[in-house]
């Protein structure tokens, strides 16, 4: 299991491969992958967005995704368990998250990782901060049920 | 006792502060932190509270050497 938090851009391909080959002991031993990728738009609630700044509180937001991750292994046979995040300045098109979660059969992959991402929304302490085309800034001020 | 409180986001904003340290007695719950720290601002509504980086509700005790954290709902993902 392993939790990321990126000052800088990631490219989430390149994190699972990187991981994925460095994880030996999976070999053989996983059947499904779920990968979900989290990406920023240039638009949000009607306006035009050029970009957006992500805070978050160190430390409690690591002790966060791993108690999270920890909860999904629990419940579902998850063999890995990948979460990589941005913070800082962030640009339309850049990857925001990813969630990567291994398991022997695709059901469970589906489950935990849709899990592990839906409680990243609601409980990790990060916050983003919009700049519009307008030139204005917004914070966000709360995330959608993803499962409505 | 000493409390280290710390602000995010929105809320850090809101207060133009990013932490307090407090150095108090008769602090006995994350709210009266709230109360101690900012005496004329009532705490916005949806606000979050953390003891030791750990969620918590504003009626939770509070120790000496405890870090206190305030941030609104989080948005990340």
């Amino acid at each position: 299991m392993a939790i990321k938090i990126c000052p800088e851009p990631f490219d989430p391909w390149q994190e699972i491969q990187s991981y994925q080959g460095l994880a030996k002991d999976m070999v053989g031993k996983f059947g499904a992958t779920s990968i979900f990728i989290g990406t920023m738009r240039d638009f949000n609630e009607g306006d035009d967005v050029n970009g957006m700044t992500l805070e978050h509180y160190p430390g409690m937001t690591e002790k966060q995704l791993e108690k999270i991750v920890a909860e999904a292994i629990r419940q579902w046979p998850v063999i890995d368990a990948l979460v990589v995040h941005r913070v800082g300045d962030i640009l339309p098109n850049d990857p925001i998250v990813l969630v990567a979660v291994w398991t022997s059969h695709r059901g469970d992959a589906f489950d935990a990782s849709r899990f592990i991402m839906e409680e990243l929304k609601s409980r990790a302490p990060f916050w983003k901060k919009e700049l519009l085309k307008s030139q204005a800034e917004r914070w966000l001020v709360k995330n959608t049920d993803g499962y409505l | 006792m000493s409390i280290k409180v710390r602000y995010f986001a929105s809320l850090k904003e809101n207060i133009g502060r990013s932490e307090d340290n407090l150095e108090s007695t008769g602090l006995s719950t994350v709210g009266d932190v709230w109360r101690c720290a900012n005496p004329n601002k009532t705490l916005p509504d949806n606000t979050l509270a953390a003891v030791n980086m750990e969620y918590v509700e504003l009626n939770s005790a509070v120790k000496d050497g405890d870090e206190v954290a305030f941030f609104p709902p989080v948005t990340g993902g």
